[in-house]
């Protein structure tokens, strides 16, 4: 073409941003996912010490004590800036909605049957609630957090599980035929039924938890490594096959995220521990302390969703869980009881 | 029959169940926001919220929030991926084809590069800054609104990092934004402004940021860059630019909602809203300065003069505004007849100033050519020949003689807005120089303007803790005592400051611009 022999003497000055040529050794042409992370957050030379901290600076590393050289070693393995993040979920959710179309048409959650209603009404619908808090924790650690990297993440996530808890509304009006009453009910029950009460007060104390790293890892490694195998995509094994196939199809979104999403907790926990012993043996400690709490949180819901299965159900999640994390670096001292705590009937 | 047993069951299931019903949209958003929340029980709310009361605002009542857009996700990541789909691929071939090479000529990169150095960060601190917001806030709707907003700012920041990238190849001045940003003496303008906001409580900074910012001066200082772009054949810009605008509408309709409800919730809450108001029309204002030149100077087509679009966007459009908010007894932001009587002179002080100081700027100045004097002097009648056409014409004829000025000394700087002190009286000599003080703990601390000072006396112990570069370079803070030190300090390299005429950028633009004629040097 022509233009390309117009322009073929016209050689660049420059192939990258010098910060970019610096950290990855040379001019060399940046993706779009570095040129859209690194060094984008301020580092030094701030003005005012927050009034809502003045022991900080705006934006400062020890608000956790997770100590890194280079807080951009949080990769994302997905390589997600805004426009991918935003690409990839419009497709997912053009997904989820055919599915929710195709739902409501067969009338697949209105139409099961009266005790699977009542199950995904009692045990799935207040995860709506779940969540919320999800977000409001993840919100934390963008606010508080360090480094573009691993904020960035944060913040996807964050609308992530505003997402989410909005396609478990939809879930409580298919359920309902468009009408409040399981959505009320399910409020009633994450805010009385016992089953959930140990979910919400691990959910409350995690928003009073000051360290924003640990609460990451509480929120989207432990918790969310409990709970979605088991009432975000795993009550399928006690619904009838009708109300089984619409909780699958209203729930592929959820299943699809948490799969990609657990490869971004796992880079950043296995970041995070490589980076020295101190912080290995820290985020052990949090682990250890978190797990088995969650585990007996959890066991009055799984009692009562899956009833003589629950053992092995949260045993299993947990088993994962140590799992996970063993591959990312720590090997848990936990008693095999700790993680499948009895609970006082 | 090949009929799906779902079919049956739904004719079955026909008398049990009543057919889907219509909710309401409000209905149906408070589904998807509000009602997802709850007062908590086994924590405290003022433990789970710490940070919504020290600033004395008074919320009876969350659910009077009203988000006007009711978008929830699964809308937001379809409308947002389309755009993003379209804005790439223009991204895409603007690279290709080198389109770079259409805009009016290399003066208009400078305009580029003041937008990079100075605005692109505070897209990126307004992400983190509703992030916070999107925290703290106790009301949900409130705090998905600033979720929404988090996540868009980071959008801008990130997609004109992606159009500018180009530009970096090609041209001075764009390599190291973010970097600079926390060093260089002229972005602590824009950086102290948004850390003077984030460093506040929620509502203050929402109401710095969605309503002074976003609401009262966005068309005055986003749009003159996104004009500027398209009148001078940016077209990369141009594209971002449009691309932000339904996200920037949403954010100004949150900026008036959000002072809407404050001044709803509680009479209490009326002075605390003025005063920030006051405070926040001010430091916005001069931040503009900065926008000032660069509409009057540094666009080689000009889209409309300063003096022009004050009197549009915020004597005219904003005096409707604050019209309309008469009812809730909020006033007219103090001093803003200051701001008009100095449309006349903002933009020649300014850009004066930088000519004076281009060798430790990443960006290059010079001295209008004839016609753009003329330009100017139609468009500044009372000002431009009186006062700063003698100035530009004596510069621009030692330059000539290869005597070209650069100011050896730094300047004082205003503490609060931490622009040089440069800004003259106008009401009665213009040609003097405006200084005002204030003593605390026995220290003395200048200000360009009284609103520099009220600001300051308001809240003193927190603007003596500014980072002012020029204190901080003669501190011996900056990497050295000599001028090139600093400079070097900030990564500012060689070719990126100085005078147009002897830069790269210019030679650079000749010869590639000649290229078409075959003349490749």
């Amino acid at each position: 073409m022509q233009v390309d022999i117009k322009t073929s003497g016209i050689r660049p000055i420059r192939q990258t941003f010098s910060h970019l040529a610096r950290r990855f050794g040379g001019d060399v042409p940046a993706t779009r996912y570095q040129e859209a992370t690194f060094d984008l957050q301020p580092t030094v030379n701030f003005h005012y010490r927050p009034l809502w901290q003045p022991q900080y600076e705006l934006y400062d590393a020890r608000r956790t004590a997770i100590v890194m050289q280079d807080w951009y070693a949080f990769r994302d393995p997905r390589h997600y800036y805004y426009g991918v993040y935003v690409q990839t979920r419009a497709r997912q959710q053009d997904v989820q909605e055919n599915n929710f179309e195709f739902i409501d048409r067969r009338g697949m959650l209105r139409n099961a049957g009266e005790e699977d209603r009542a199950r995904l009404a009692r045990f799935l619908v207040p995860m709506r609630h779940y969540e919320w808090g999800a977000n409001m924790n993840n919100c934390f650690s963008v606010a508080y957090g360090y480094g573009a990297a691993i904020t960035q993440a944060a913040q996807y996530q964050t609308m992530d599980r505003l997402g989410l808890a909005q396609y478990v509304t939809r879930i409580g009006l298919l359920l309902d035929g468009n009408a409040t009453g399981v959505l009320d009910r399910a409020r009633e029950g994450w805010l009385h039924d016992p089953c959930w009460q140990g979910i919400r007060e691990c959910m409350e104390e995690l928003f009073v938890t000051a360290d924003w790293f640990e609460v990451l890892l509480a929120q989207d490694f432990l918790f969310d490594g409990l709970v979605y195998p088991t009432a975000m995509t795993g009550l399928d094994q006690t619904l009838l096959p009708q109300a089984a196939s619409g909780y699958a199809l209203a729930t592929e979104f959820a299943r699809t995220w948490y799969e990609e999403n657990v490869r971004w907790v796992d880079a950043s926990l296995r970041i995070a521990v490589a980076e020295s012993e101190a912080n290995a043996s820290l985020l052990k400690g949090w682990i250890e302390h978190w797990l088995p709490k969650l585990v007996t949180a959890l066991r009055p819901w799984a009692d009562a969703a899956f009833g003589d299965q629950a053992e092995e159900v949260v045993a299993n999640a947990a088993a994962e869980l140590t799992t996970r994390a063993q591959r990312a670096g720590i090997a848990l001292d936990l008693p095999a009881a700790a993680t499948r705590q009895e609970v006082t009937a | 029959m090949n009929k799906p047993a779902f079919d049956v069951q739904a004719t079955n299931a026909a008398s049990r169940k009543a057919a889907p019903r219509k909710l309401s949209l409000k209905e149906r958003y408070n589904l998807m926001t509000g009602d997802l929340g709850w007062e908590t029980t086994y924590q405290p709310m003022d433990k789970v919220f710490p940070y919504d009361q020290f600033e004395g605002i008074k919320i009876h009542n969350w659910e009077g929030w009203q988000d006007p857009f009711r978008l929830t996700m699964d809308a937001y990541w379809k409308f947002q991926g389309e755009k993003e789909r379209k804005l790439y691929a223009i991204i895409d071939a603007f690279q290709q084809n080198n389109a770079q090479f259409n805009v009016t000529d290399a003066r208009y990169i400078n305009a580029l590069k003041l937008f990079f150095q100075g605005v692109s960060p505070l897209e990126y601190a307004a992400s983190r800054g509703y992030a916070l917001a999107g925290r703290n806030l106790r009301g949900v709707g409130a705090r998905v609104a600033c979720q929404m907003q988090a996540i868009d700012e980071l959008r801008h920041a990130q997609t004109q990092i992606h159009t500018i990238s180009h530009y970096n190849k090609f041209f001075s001045g764009l390599h190291e934004n973010s970097y600079m940003f926390d060093r260089l003496w002229y972005l602590s303008v824009p950086k102290s402004f948004f850390e003077d906001a984030m460093s506040a409580g929620p509502f203050e900074f929402v109401t710095a940021i969605s309503f002074g910012f976003e609401y009262v001066l966005t068309n005055l200082l986003f749009m003159p860059f996104m004009s500027g772009a398209a009148f001078n054949g940016d077209m990369a810009t141009v594209t971002f630019g449009f691309s932000a605008q339904s996200d920037e509408s949403r954010h100004m309709t949150l900026g008036l909602e959000i002072v809407k409800f404050l001044l709803e919730q509680d009479p209490d809450n009326l002075p605390i809203v003025q005063h920030w108001i006051d405070k926040w029309f001010w430091r916005g204002y001069r931040l503009l300065a900065l926008v000032a030149m660069m509409m009057d100077y540094m666009l080689p087509k000009r889209v409309m003069s300063w003096s022009e679009a004050w009197e549009i966007y915020f004597e005219k459009n904003g005096g409707a505004l604050f019209e309309d908010l008469a009812r809730y007894g909020i006033r007219l932001p103090k001093y803003h007849e200051v701001a008009s009587k100095e449309k006349g002179h903002l933009s020649h002080q300014t850009w004066a100033t930088f000519y004076n100081y281009t060798h430790a700027t990443a960006m290059h100045t010079w001295i209008p050519e004839p016609h753009e004097m003329d330009w100017l002097s139609a468009k500044y009648p009372d000002t431009f020949d009186k006062y700063y056409r003698p100035r530009f014409e004596y510069w621009d004829s030692l330059a000539k003689q290869d005597k070209r000025w650069f100011n050896p000394g730094l300047p004082m700087l205003c503490q609060t807005c931490q622009i040089p002190m440069l800004f003259t009286d106008v009401g009665s000599d213009p040609t003097r120089v405006v200084s005002r003080e204030s003593v605390y703990r026995g220290t003395k601390y200048h200000f360009c303007s009284d609103g520099c000072k009220d600001v300051f006396d308001y809240e003193p112990e927190k603007y003596v803790q500014a980072y002012l570069p020029v204190n901080q370079i003669f501190q011996g803070n900056c990497g050295g005592s000599s001028l090139s030190d600093v400079v070097n300090w900030c990564h500012v390299e060689p070719a990126d400051s100085g005078d147009f005429a002897q830069s790269e950028d210019r030679a650079n633009w000749n010869r590639w611009t000649h290229a078409d004629a075959g003349s490749e040097a």
